[in-house]
């Protein structure tokens, strides 16, 4: 009896550490932004509310998603606008071009060393400490010492294309901002992908080649309809990661507002909601606003995750690199 | 149809020699089995005649095309995997059509094509099925109508009845063999099942670690055995062995001395053999012996140690000095196990090989 009633507590013994962590770091945040959210708490207020969490400075209102939803913002549609590109663009990239690119590494390039060549290069900006990677891409793009410029004008880009200010002059910032974090995440998918690729039995392509195809018809009839689910599932990972992203546009431009960048982000449009969200909160001290913004990424989240468990079923999502075969 | 000439090829993977040196040829129309135990080189060869594999070295002909370097697509080649192979994801009538599709064969064409074969080997009622939802039998038979709606020149079987229960497998030997010879494709059939090989092919190649042993017909290889694997992998229960030597008796016989016991042989085939070799390997079949209660000439002495019913014959273990000899015969006298008895050979039907290169003697 008491045998089995250790069995039992044991796994929350050991659980108990990151339940707490969770709890600490997860739950209790969400629950202070929902609050938040339906406060005016701000600059002002904010003593106050440290002092004693109920005082009667701090006011219950839906003010703050009269300004998201109702107009009362007018910059907030324009970061809808943006965050549509910066999701939308990268998930490109991250889901589609890394399928492509992993087609390539893992059954086009036979060539063991050149396949493992292609793989790291695509995992580095993943292992650089993102700090050292938004750095390493602000001296890269920096107009009079960088180097793509240059490079750009050797491969006969003409002079009066390249912008004076990669960061500032849209569309130019648009475009940094999806490459940069482009390529940051491809090798997620391509990680998922590459596995799966892996997983599928060498008897299926070597069929495909006997019945005829060529190698793109084997990568187009047969490895690309096998991986519908290792697919659905690096799009649906990927669109809600990078509706939370915003850590290396963050460090590249700044979290503009009324800070110290002075809306560098914001004039290079480059202003993600998740970013919008955070400057609010700590360049402009609008604690309350902030809050109700995040919520309504929260909302998203949630509505999408609902969405893909409908879509995928809980098995399936937790099995990523599935192959159907 | 063609001729499929593999001259001297090789294949290695790094430091493994998968196949070495194999010389082999399959006639217009002809059904060749590769036979061999696992691990010796079947699929490698296959593959190899498929196009998959590019050979380490040697060259494969198709009649006299030198095909060597060609791509599977430019070959023609109809090929059923081991696993089947089957597009998980495409319908029967879609794997089916999928070559024809490559070959961008008209649509009404590809259907009539891909019915006719589904009508062949009777699974024209599973068109709209998926390979999952398939038995083996009818799996195996899906990728045996993948291969042949594309109407290939070489047909390719790796094991294609290895995951077939005992009674279907039977079943479709006869099948396959008869719609070989109705469409005269030239086919190369792999198997590691000697009956399989023994029922179905024109002739076989018995393979082993990556070397050609021995390319005759069934009959060849079960009476002139090349050497001491062909002679074991053939035949079942496989043929008895013995070491010994040749020697020759004060008068001028000859006598096979194994230890346990001593077998006279004739003048002419003892001079034969000891001009050959003196140390050698004596061979002969479970079913080329006779049991008798009494000394016969040509027999060996031993005693009855199990009797196996097999329903139709029994085989009798026979225990001679500390060595075992199978012998196949009929039902009938009463064994005792314990029991003396004698083996009588069938002096034309004993082979001899040389104990040192295993080659056949005679
Ligand atoms: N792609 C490969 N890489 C390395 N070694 C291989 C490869 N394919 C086959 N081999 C080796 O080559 C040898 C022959 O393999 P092969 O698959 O041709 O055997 P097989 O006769 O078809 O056996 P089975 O009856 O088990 O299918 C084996 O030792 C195998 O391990
Ligand atoms: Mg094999």
């Amino acid at each position: 009896m008491a045998k089995g009633l250790g069995r039992k507590a044991l796994p929350w013994l050991f659980l108990a550490p990151m339940l707490a962590l969770i709890a600490l770091s997860w739950i209790a945040p969400l629950f202070l932004t929902v609050y938040l959210g339906f406060t005016d708490l701000s600059i002002k207020n904010f003593l106050a509310f440290i002092r004693n969490f109920f005082t009667e400075k701090v006011h219950i209102t839906i003010d703050n998603f009269r300004r998201v939803f109702m107009g009362g913002d007018p910059y907030i549609s324009e970061v809808f606008k943006v965050t549509l590109l910066y999701v939308g663009s990268v998930l490109l990239i991250n889901a589609g071009y890394s399928l492509l690119l992993s087609i390539s590494i893992a059954y086009l390039v036979r060539n063991e060393i050149l396949s493992m060549i292609l793989r790291v290069s695509w995992l580095i900006p993943r292992i650089t400490p993102g700090i050292i990677y938004a750095l390493v891409w602000n001296w890269f793009i920096d107009p009079k010492y960088g180097l793509l410029n240059p490079m750009l004008s050797a491969i006969g880009v003409p002079k009066a294309w390249l912008p004076s200010s990669w960061l500032l002059d849209k569309p130019y910032s648009q475009i940094l901002m999806i490459v940069v974090n482009g390529y940051i995440g491809a090798s997620f998918g391509m990680i998922v992908y590459t596995a799966a690729i892996k997983s599928i039995p060498p008897d299926l392509i070597n069929a495909a080649l006997v019945d005829g195809a060529s190698d793109f018809q084997v990568a187009r009839n047969v490895i690309i309809p096998l991986l519908r689910w290792p697919m659905l599932f690096v799009t649906a990972w990927q669109t809600l990661s990078l509706l939370a992203s915003y850590d290396v546009i963050l460090m590249i431009w700044g979290s503009g507002g009324g800070g110290g960048y002075a809306g560098i982000a914001r004039a290079a449009g480059v202003m993600v909601w998740s970013l919008y969200s955070y400057s609010k909160a700590f360049s402009e001290y609008m604690y309350g606003y902030a809050s109700a913004i995040s919520l309504v990424l929260v909302v998203i989240g949630i509505v999408l995750i609902v969405v893909y468990f409908k879509l995928f079923g809980f098995r399936r999502l937790m099995e990523p690199s599935r192959v159907e075969v | 149809m063609v001729k499929v000439t593999l001259d001297n090829v090789s294949k290695f993977f790094g430091k493994v020699r998968a196949v070495t040196d194999l010389n082999l040829e399959v006639g217009d129309g002809e059904f060749v089995a590769l036979l061999g135990p696992s691990g010796c080189g079947k699929t490698t060869t296959l593959l190899m005649i498929a196009g998959i594999y590019r050979p380490s070295r040697g060259r494969i002909l198709f009649d006299n095309e030198d095909v060597t370097g060609l791509p599977p697509k430019d070959r023609n080649v109809g090929m059923v995997f081991q696993s089947y192979a089957l597009y998980p994801h495409m319908t029967v009538y879609d794997n089916i059509a999928f070559p024809l599709k490559l070959k961008k064969v008209p649509k009404q064409e590809i259907d009539r094509k891909v019915r006719k074969v589904a009508k062949l080997l009777r699974i024209d009622n599973l068109l709209a099925r998926r390979p999952g939802q398939l038995s083996g039998g009818q799996q195996q038979r899906v990728a045996l109508g993948r291969a042949l709606a594309k109407e290939p020149d070489v047909l390719l079987l790796d094991e294609p009845l290895s995951n077939l229960d005992a009674k279907l497998r039977i079943l479709m030997r006869a099948e396959l063999k008869r719609l070989q010879k109705e469409l005269r494709v030239t086919t190369v059939y792999v198997t590691h099942d000697q009956v399989e090989a023994m029922s179905m092919a024109d002739r076989i190649a018995v393979m082993n670690a990556g070397k050609l042993q021995q390319y005759a017909d069934p009959q060849g290889l079960y009476n002139k055995p090349a050497n001491l694997f062909v002679a074991g992998f053939i035949g079942s229960p496989p043929m008895n062995f013995v070491e010994g030597s040749i020697r020759e008796d004060l008068s001028g016989g000859y006598y096979f001395d194994a230890g346990a016991f001593k077998f006279k042989l004739p003048k002419e085939l003892g001079e034969l053999i000891s001009s050959k070799s003196i140390d050698v390997v004596m061979g002969f079949r479970p079913e080329h012996v006779k049991l008798s209660l009494n000394r016969e000439e040509y027999s060996i002495e031993g005693q009855v140690y199990v009797v196996e019913p097999l329903g139709r014959d029994i085989v009798v273990n026979v225990k001679v000095g500390d060595m075992l000899f199978k012998v196949v015969t009929k039902p009938g006298v009463e064994l005792r196990p314990g029991q003396r008895i004698w083996l009588v050979l069938d002096v034309d039907k004993i082979h001899f090989f040389d104990k040192f290169n295993e080659r056949a003697i005679v």
